[in-house]
């Protein structure tokens, strides 16, 4: 009787325990969603109000106090359509991005196998090295370069920038993959070579497959690179293989009222890569967990 | 087997992309098309509009559009002509480029136009200031599409309130004290609004029209700066105590179309501004103040010389186009009577491209529509680049000075007062930094 | 010996096969261009005077040393990268434990953290200029004048701030986002562990967090270090390096000399001059950075 009672009180305590607990994870969870979700609206006010003012009058876009209600209208839309054609920019923006991601990576797959797996006293200043050719700022060599495309027949051409994207992209490429590769066992190709393969077959046949997702990933940053660089798409085109950083420079000074066209012009250029980055965003972390962050 | 099959097939897919990144576009190869640069003003965008209508009647040219804003149209445009890279074939440029890079071989000359291009109907010194006229090449280089002076617009309504009458030829010291009455922050509303935005042909082009009255110069005769001399010092203090005073917030990033925005929709009292605005001014549809408006000369202070500006875009055709014949069919078209009518029939006669030609203003329609018309005539006409300052100097310009090293010189000397303006430095310190960094330049090109 | 000597020499031609290519464009793409920078900034050669020519000797790096602008923009240049990396490292790290935790919504958060990266530099600079910061129209005027402040004039007065705001605001996600896959690596049963001893979460972070993040955040700095020193777009669409020099950095300034001036020999020189200390950082990160890299 009494170690029953007993029981049953410790039980229940425990139970008020046990529920108490409960709703104090509760509490926690509750207050982190808050803390969470208000510093995430906070990073995407921007973009957020970017998109609600491009379906609004220009009237409505400079209204103080700002106006969250209001009828959308699509003229801004319309009005930037009918002034240039957004799909030809777009589909520029497509091709030369992917384009100079494929060269990008078809060079630095063998360079960072040679540095992962044959390295030499050399490797690390070769890798930063060529890292630190990134810091030099474009327009210091502007002029040489448009000389050289010039001559080359280059200007105004979509393989002019890929090559250039290439070229911009590569360091940071090839530095990726090797962390990549560096982490993949030795004994893996070893066995690989003992059985006859050639360092093509060793490449394609054993570390692609291995190290699919790191790949995967350095080529989505490399098109997201790509596709938002503005320096060199706006003073190497003209019109054939101008791509969105060149459509958005012609809406970027303000001309009477111009707020919800530039929001609508903006939304247009980033939203094909915003939606990439989301839908990818989980293979891209995934990729970055086989590398050096891990 | 199955390792290799994969390999394949992304080999595949690989080789696929380069190669239709590769492939270049295919162009139409019936009609010629040529490539238009443009700056991204209304003005223009309604040529852009008009496309079709040039499509129409010469069937035989496409035009392909580079519209950019100002300062990065002239970056590339600079590039291009200068490395003679062929990207365009047709390019909007202004009053200073024109004699620089016609000068240097670089602009075809545009002699022999038709008989019903009728040159004789352009005003005179926007004609003048897009030719060379010495040397063994002189003649025409650039067809203007429209020109314009600077004036100073005012809000009716608000003068008559404060119980103001304005002359016929305001100075900057009433300016200063209609500011001090019209300003009324709390209702939204303020004094002045005037260029602050740093750039040669932004705040500096105002303050060379003020300095200009107030007595200065840029150069003397021997090419020495005269940053540091008393007329700059008192035009430059005058303005910043004026914009401090009486100006909207965030002033150093106004420019013209940020002004025209803030007046259109009722912010500003007065403003001192380019005489193209008055169209936009006028049309109810994009401004809040047009049954409002009132218009006066450019203020003065010691002396009426260079107290208004003299600007105008126009098209080009660089040496290095290929299409020169197409190319001058279209700037014709631009730029004609014709194109003008154009206008005023699909846009409404207050949106023209004005400051070109005689015949416009002597247009009823016009007149009708642009109550500022032969005010805005006179402006242009009396504005006269080759005698702008009180005192001699050996330079040609207004708010400018046509040499090549003026774009950098004016951006410099514009951060400056972009600067004194935001009370980042005083004027002072700002005008001796402007001084020296001019003197820097031109020791750097040989004066 | 001798096969590993022999197995020595085949993998050094091997590598330098495979590296041939990488190694060669970058090459390319460096010296080509280097040698004409070089070559211009021994030169006269204004693209807007063709006429005056000729060699300058060293001139250009005469007028760039002595000019004071030279001096205040590496300053700006330090500053800029100094604060961003700050802001985004710290801010990135506490961010990251944050959307590790568990909460609701977590995914969909978390898609919001990282969207400011995917934006254009561009664009974002225009949508802060003309719709966050604007002194007239702007959210932060209207909040401000909610609290009956007087709106605050961003780029004016506190330009190089603004600037390093909205910089911050791009590159933060990425920080989050490679700080984040490494915290996700951490083991959980050491943790516990730690937490079973007596350990408070401030104390589970700054010695069992902190330190495996110690790889991942030498990533960060690294990478965003390569970007940040030639941040351009921003500065361009906001501030054009003003007021006065307030906000030109170094890429900016070489910008003014060629494309504002036109001034190729100039800018060749500043050119040279941004080589040499892209140099001096590589030697910096190859002593710091790589070693935390190679553990």
């Amino acid at each position: 009787m009494m170690t029953s009672s007993t029981n049953s009180v410790a039980a229940a305590s425990m139970a008020v325990n046990a529920s108490r607990a409960r709703r104090s994870v509760l509490n926690r969870k509750l207050v982190l969603t808050l803390v969470a979700w208000t510093i995430a609206l906070m990073m995407f006010f921007p973009i957020f109000w970017m998109f609600l003012t491009s379906f609004k009058t220009e009237a409505e876009a400079i209204s103080t106090p700002p106006s969250l209600f209001f009828t959308p209208s699509i003229d801004g839309y319309i009005e930037i359509q009918a002034r240039a054609d957004y799909f030809k920019y777009a589909l520029n923006s497509v091709v030369i991005s992917l384009g100079a991601t494929l060269l990008a990576l078809l060079i630095a797959i063998p360079s960072a196998y040679s540095m992962a797996f044959l390295p030499t006293k050399r490797t690390q200043t070769t890798l930063l090295w060529m890292l630190s050719t990134k810091m030099l700022p474009s327009v210091g060599v502007l002029l040489p370069v448009y000389l050289i495309f010039r001559d080359l027949g280059l200007l105004d051409s979509r393989t002019g920038l890929i090559i250039i994207y290439m070229l911009m992209n590569l360091p940071i490429v090839v530095w990726m993959l090797y962390t990549f590769f560096k982490d993949i066992p030795k004994d893996i190709l070893e066995a690989g070579r003992m059985d006859g393969a050639s360092t093509l077959q060793e490449i394609f046949h054993l570390l692609l497959p291995l190290t699919l997702p790191g790949i995967a990933s350095t080529g989505l940053l490399c098109v997201i690179l790509s596709w938002n660089e503005a320096f060199w798409s706006l003073n190497l085109t003209t019109s054939n293989a101008a791509p969105l950083t060149a459509y958005i420079a012609s809406f970027s000074s303000p001309e009477g009222l111009f707020w919800a066209k530039l929001s609508a012009a903006s939304t247009l250029a980033v939203a094909p890569i915003l939606i990439f980055g989301w839908m990818t965003q989980k293979q891209m972390v995934r990729g970055l967990t086989f590398g050096a962050v891990k | 087997m199955r390792l290799s099959h994969s390999m394949l097939s992304r080999r595949r897919l690989l080789s696929l992309a380069a190669l239709a990144a590769l492939t270049p576009l295919s162009g139409q190869a019936s009609a010629e098309t040529i490539t238009v640069a443009t700056v991204n003003n209304a003005d223009m965008v309604v040529m852009q509009s008009l496309t079709n209508e040039f499509e129409k009647s010469h069937p035989d040219i496409k035009l392909d559009w580079v519209v950019l804003e100002e300062n990065v149209l002239r970056q590339r445009l600079t590039t291009d002509i200068a490395t003679k890279g062929g990207q365009f074939d047709v390019m909007t440029i202004g009053t200073y480029e024109v004699p620089i890079w016609a000068k240097q071989g670089w602009l075809t000359k545009l002699d022999n136009l038709p008989a019903d291009y009728n040159e004789a109907d352009l005003i005179k010194p926007i004609r003048d200031g897009l030719s060379l006229t010495e040397g063994d090449d002189q003649g025409l280089y650039a067809l203007p599409f429209y020109g314009e002076s600077s004036m100073l617009y005012y809000r009716k309504d608000l003068f008559e309130k404060a119980g103001i009458d304005m002359p016929a030829k305001p100075t900057w010291t009433q300016v200063n004290d209609w500011a001090s009455k019209l300003n009324a922050p709390d209702e939204g509303v303020y004094g002045i609004c005037l260029r602050g935005k740093p750039g040669w042909g932004e705040n500096t082009a105002l303050l060379s029209t003020m300095v200009n009255s107030f007595g200065g110069r840029w150069f003397d005769e021997d090419w020495k700066p005269q940053l540091d001399s008393p007329a700059w010092n008192e035009a430059v203090n005058f303005y910043v105590d004026l914009m401090n005073n009486y100006g909207p917030p965030g002033a150093t990033s106004n420019g013209f179309n940020e002004n025209l925005a803030l007046f259109s929709s009722g912010k500003c009292g007065m403003w001192v501004d380019a005489t193209s605005a008055a169209g936009k001014l006028y049309n109810p549809k994009e401004s809040s103040v047009a049954d409002k408006l009132g218009f006066a000369p450019a203020p003065i202070a010691k002396t009426e010389k260079g107290s208004h500006w003299l600007w105008s875009w126009a098209l080009a055709i660089p040496e290095s186009s290929k299409s020169k014949d197409a190319a001058r069919t279209f700037i014709t078209w631009a730029t004609s009577e014709e194109y003008i009518n154009l206008v005023g029939e699909t846009q409404g006669w207050a949106s023209i491209p004005p400051g070109t030609r005689k015949s416009t203003y002597e247009n009823p329609a016009y007149q009708e529509a642009a109550p500022f018309a032969s005010f805005v005539m006179d402006a242009i006409n009396s504005a006269d680049p080759t005698d702008a300052t009180l005192e001699p100097v050996p330079y040609v310009g207004v708010q400018l000075v046509t040499i090549p090293e003026f774009q950098s010189i004016g951006t410099q000397v514009g951060q400056q007062m972009a600067a004194a303006l935001a009370g980042q430095t005083s004027v002072e310190d700002a005008l001796a930094s402007a001084q020296r960094s001019t003197e820097r330049t031109m020791r750097q090109s040989g004066y | 010996m001798s096969t590993r000597a022999s197995g020595r020499t085949v993998g050094g031609l091997r590598t330098l096969s495979l590296q041939a290519p990488a190694v060669g464009l970058l090459l390319m793409w460096m010296l080509i261009p280097l040698v004409m920078t070089l070559w211009f900034s021994f030169q006269r050669y204004n693209l807007l005077m063709p006429s005056v020519s000729g060699f300058a000797g060293v001139d250009n790096y005469y007028y760039l040393l002595t000019d004071p602008s030279l001096w205040t923009a590496m300053g700006n240049t330090l500053l800029l990268v100094g604060w961003v990396l700050v802001a985004t490292v710290v801010g990135g790290t506490l961010l990251a434990v944050l959307l590790q935790q568990e909460f609701f919504g977590r995914g969909v958060a978390r898609l919001f953290v990282i969207a400011p990266f995917f934006i254009m530099p561009t664009v974002s600079a225009l949508v802060w200029k003309n719709m966050m910061m604007h002194p007239v129209n702007g959210i932060f005027a209207w909040i401000a004048s909610l609290f009956g402040l007087p709106a605050i004039d961003w780029f004016a007065s506190l330009p190089l701030t603004s600037v390093i705001i909205i910089v911050t605001w791009q590159w933060l996600p990425f920080a989050v986002l490679i700080l984040l896959t490494a915290i996700q690596s951490l083991d959980d049963d050491q943790v516990e562990a730690a937490r079973m001893d007596g350990a408070g979460p401030l104390a589970i972070f700054f010695y069992i967090t902190l330190p495996h993040l110690k790889r991942a955040i030498s990533v960060v700095v690294m990478i965003e270090m390569i970007f940040l020193l030639t941040i351009f777009a921003e500065i361009f669409v906001t501030t054009s390096g003003g007021p006065g020099l307030a906000t030109t950095n170094l890429a900016y300034l070489i910008y003014i000399r060629a494309l504002l001036d036109f001034d190729v020999g100039g800018a060749s020189a500043g050119g040279v001059i941004a080589i040499i200390l892209a140099n001096i950082v590589a030697f910096f990160l190859v002593r710091t950075v790589a070693k935390n890299l190679e553990n």
